[in-house]
């Protein structure tokens, strides 16, 4: 459970410190007057939809860290065997990034107000997305036609499981870009065109971040990355 | 010190205003609603219509254990399923979605001074699939096989195997697939939640300003999203050991003498997901009851809650700890003992904060001027049931008093008292305290009294002679005792007691539900603030709230929510939104 006791750390670390922003020392019984006005303890300054999208975002990191933390603990027992990786997974990993990149450079042109670009930008990211789904599926053929089926071994289970998991809300991604693709040819007006492309490329980059993690676990990596940490510390 | 004169001269409000949304039909202004407060009684009635349910597959357990044998119909089987689902939806479906779905969606606008939650649309789809939740665990009654008989742990590999009830046919995997979606769907609720409070406060609303009961549902709502993925993900792998065929949980195992397909799974494994869950679960529910207590002994005693500041700290602390202490419900897996004692450690420690919030309730009392009304005996009692309830934890938290205690009756009457009785005596408290604003109307006072009495009273006949026969050593789980010989004599007669007073305080109940019926239409009107209180949902214009709840504009806060009985005020309490400076001669607390 180490994993996910690591994660809850950041978190709590971070709601510590946006906490001792809040004057948690202050003696309410004292004060009278609107004191927010004089302080600035309002709310933050980002659009609430950020903000909402980012506790998301928490909630998602946590679901891959306990399983994460599962497979660490499953591992340790002594029928687990590795499977191979499909080659292919490199690729939809270039893919993958490739999208996180168009709509990195959709949201640059959406805070410029080039309307082409950002067209051209969610057109690419979800073709993108939908050609690293399809690259995924193509790992799992692969590994069933070899026979690792999920259910010859524990390895093979996470595989698919951690990998399903993580397609599956590439796939909730691309509902809300198809809906915001769809807003950028409708004629939404730019100010919410450009935080809908920004949530899109928010959600988009973290989801990049978990695949990178998980691609680091199932290869192993992270495995070797823990037990040097092990050895560094006894 | 911060003393900020009278505030007569505040520009016009900055808070942006937020788009309502505003309904065109019947069906979307009462059924289908995006509107916080028709979402909380949605949530608040199917939470109470399932709940009922479980508080007759109570009354089932108590026949069978009270008069063994005298009942055909309830099998050992069937015995084992009424277990599961009463505690299943005890703890998750009612306890969790009345106090964060409930109390969270109607009072967290209300409090902090916002039209709405931030994303009603998403409130909305959070109800619904909370309700397709139910209905899916409902639906588990009526299938082939019945519903699951594994206990509300669903440990493996028992909960699904051929011997348990519901574990070869559709019974677990209905639960599964009920919980994942009543975390899809808290998720959703949860994130409003969390973001309204941060967000949509009004002008002046600072963290420190918020009620108590604010404070209770935002830490439980951010500890019970970052918790119940831990049961998602159990689940989800449970699910595939079950209907796939995989290995995550389910060791080489052989049943009816053929050996199953599975092997090397951990079953500990799902234990340490279920209670990295399972025991911040104990404080989703009593954080809410923590805060919502405050405020309510804070109103019927006219005095401002004693360690505000203190009260704060120990919800952050107590949110933070119960994330450390999940393997203390599993001392009997054969753990290491110096894991043992980490554990053990931290849960003594976890005694302190809440120590500070009894001696702080208690603190508020003292020359308080208390008024015993309905709602403040509900709080009175939770304190008492509380402690009590607390004090055994503090037994069963150190491991060579668990080991020998953890699987009799013992266990039982400690975590109903703790988090069934205690948290329930809260809500209560609460629907006493706030229906006059849902509603406009008073419920009937004689009614509450005789609730409340047979309620208190009678859950203590039910729970306190357990912690007895659970200390004699009278196993938990069994439905039928067919050797008494561990029992003094004089005890073999208390299961049939104990069932007589589960069937009273049930009976009790239905009073309950008449009173709550009867008093929309004919209880005392209430007007807009019957108590007396200080706190914003009780300035609104209107009672019921409107639609937007404040108007035409937003209040502004000028003051904390506990200005009870201000020495210089013309009256015993001060709105939050009343500027101007009172009592100078006030001393700091």
């Amino acid at each position: 459970m180490s994993v996910i006791l690591v994660f809850l750390l950041v978190i709590a670390g971070f709601a510590g410190w946006w906490l001792s922003h809040q004057r948690l020392m202050a003696k309410p019984w004292l004060e009278q007057g609107a004191i927010g006005d004089i302080i600035g303890l309002e709310g933050s300054a980002l659009p609430t939809a950020k903000i909402g999208l980012g506790v998301f975002l928490a909630v998602v990191g946590c679901l891959f860290a306990l399983f994460t933390s599962a497979y660490f603990m499953r591992m340790a027992l002594s029928d687990w065997q590795a499977l191979p990786l499909p080659r292919v997974l490199w690729f939809n990993t270039g893919v993958l990034v490739l999208s996180s990149v168009a709509l990195q450079c959709a949201s640059v042109a959406a805070r410029r107000g080039q309307i082409d670009t950002v067209r051209l930008g969610l057109v690419t990211a979800g073709l993108t997305a939908l050609g690293f789904l399809i690259g995924q599926l193509v790992a799992w053929r692969e590994l069933t036609a070899d026979g690792y089926l999920l259910t010859a071994n524990p390895a093979n289970s996470f595989f698919y499981l951690i990998t399903g998991m993580h397609g599956l809300h590439i796939l909730g991604g691309l509902v809300g870009l198809s809906r915001t693709t769809a807003g950028a040819w409708n004629g939404t007006p730019p100010e919410r065109l450009r935080l809908s492309v920004e949530l899109c490329a928010m959600y988009w980059h973290f989801l990049l971040f978990v695949w990178l993690a998980i691609f680091a676990l199932l290869a192993g990596w992270a495995a070797t990355f823990i037990e040097i940490c092990r050895q560094l510390l006894t | 010190m911060v003393d900020v004169t009278p505030a007569d001269a505040v520009p016009p409000a900055e808070v942006a205003e937020m788009e309502l949304y505003h309904p065109h039909s019947w069906w979307t202004k009462y059924v289908f609603s995006q509107d916080a407060k028709v979402i909380a009684i949605q949530y608040s009635a199917t939470a109470t219509a399932i709940g009922l349910v479980a508080l007759v597959l109570s009354w089932m357990m108590r026949l069978q254990l009270g008069f063994p044998g005298t009942f055909d119909f309830i099998t050992p089987e069937a015995y084992y399923q009424f277990i599961t689902m009463h505690g299943m939806i005890m703890v998750i479906y009612l306890l969790t979605a009345l106090f964060l779905g409930g109390f969270g969606n109607y009072l967290i606008p209300l409090m902090v001074g916002a039209r709405d939650m931030v994303f009603p649309y998403v409130n909305m789809l959070s109800y619904w699939i909370y309700l397709l939740a139910v209905l899916v665990l409902v639906s588990s009654f009526f299938a082939p096989g019945g519903p699951t008989g594994a206990g509300w742990t669903l440990y493996p590999p028992q909960a699904i195997m051929t011997g348990t009830p519901g574990g070869q046919d559709w019974g677990i995997i209905l639960m599964l697939v009920s919980l994942i979606l009543f975390i899809i769907g808290f998720t959703m609720g949860g994130l409003n939640y969390v973001v309204t409070v941060l967000q949509a406060r009004t002008r002046g609303m600072t963290l420190m300003r918020l009620p108590l009961t604010v404070w209770g549902i935002f830490t439980a709502t951010v500890m019970a999203l970052l918790a119940f993925p831990a049961l998602f993900v159990a689940c989800v792998m449970m699910l595939f050991d079950r209907a796939l065929g995989t290995s995550f949980f389910m060791p080489a195992i052989v049943e009816m003498g053929e050996q199953l397909q599975h092997g090397g799974g951990s079953p500990i494994l799902f234990q340490h997901l279920f209670w990295f869950f399972g025991h911040p679960e104990v404080y989703i529910v009593a954080l809410p009851a923590f805060g919502i207590v405050s405020d309510l002994i804070s109103t019927h005693a006219r005095k401002n809650i004693f360690g505000y500041r203190m009260m704060v700290w120990a919800i952050v602390g107590i949110g933070a700890l119960s994330f450390v202490v999940w393997a203390h419900h599993m001392y009997v897996s054969g753990m290491h003992p110096y894991f043992g004692f980490f554990f053990a450690t931290t849960t003594l420690i976890i005694a302190v904060p809440t120590a500070i919030k009894v001696y702080n309730w208690v603190l508020t009392l003292w020359r308080g001027d208390i008024h015993l009304t309905v709602p403040m005996l509900f709080a009175l009692a939770f304190i008492v049931t509380f402690v009590n309830g607390g004090l055994t934890g503090l037994f069963l938290g150190n491991v060579v008093v668990d080991v020998p205690l953890s699987d009799t009756m013992f266990v039982v009457a400690h975590f109903h008292m703790v988090m069934g009785v205690a948290p329930i005596l809260v809500i209560f408290g609460a629907i006493y305290h706030w229906y006059p604003k849902v509603t406009g109307r008073m419920l009937n006072e004689a009614m509450g009294q005789f609730h409340f009495w047979v309620t208190f009273l009678g859950a203590y006949l039910i729970f306190f002679p357990m912690h007895y026969l659970g200390l004699m050593g009278v196993p938990r789980r069994y439905n039928e005792l067919t050797d008494m010989t561990m029992m003094t004599e004089s005890a073999h007669d208390l299961n049939s007691f104990i069932s007589i007073m589960a069937f009273l305080v049930g009976f009790a109940q239905i009073v309950f539900l008449f009173n709550l019926i009867w008093s929309i239409r004919h209880g005392r009107e209430a007007g807009g603030n019957p108590w007396r209180a200080t706190t914003l949902e009780w300035q609104t214009p209107e009672t019921p709230p409107a639609h937007g709840n404040f108007g035409k504009e937003l209040p502004i806060v000028y003051r904390w929510a506990y200005d009870y009985s201000v020495p210089g005020a013309k009256e015993d309490f001060i709105p939050q939104n009343v500027p101007g400076s009172f009592g100078s001669s006030r001393e700091p607390a």
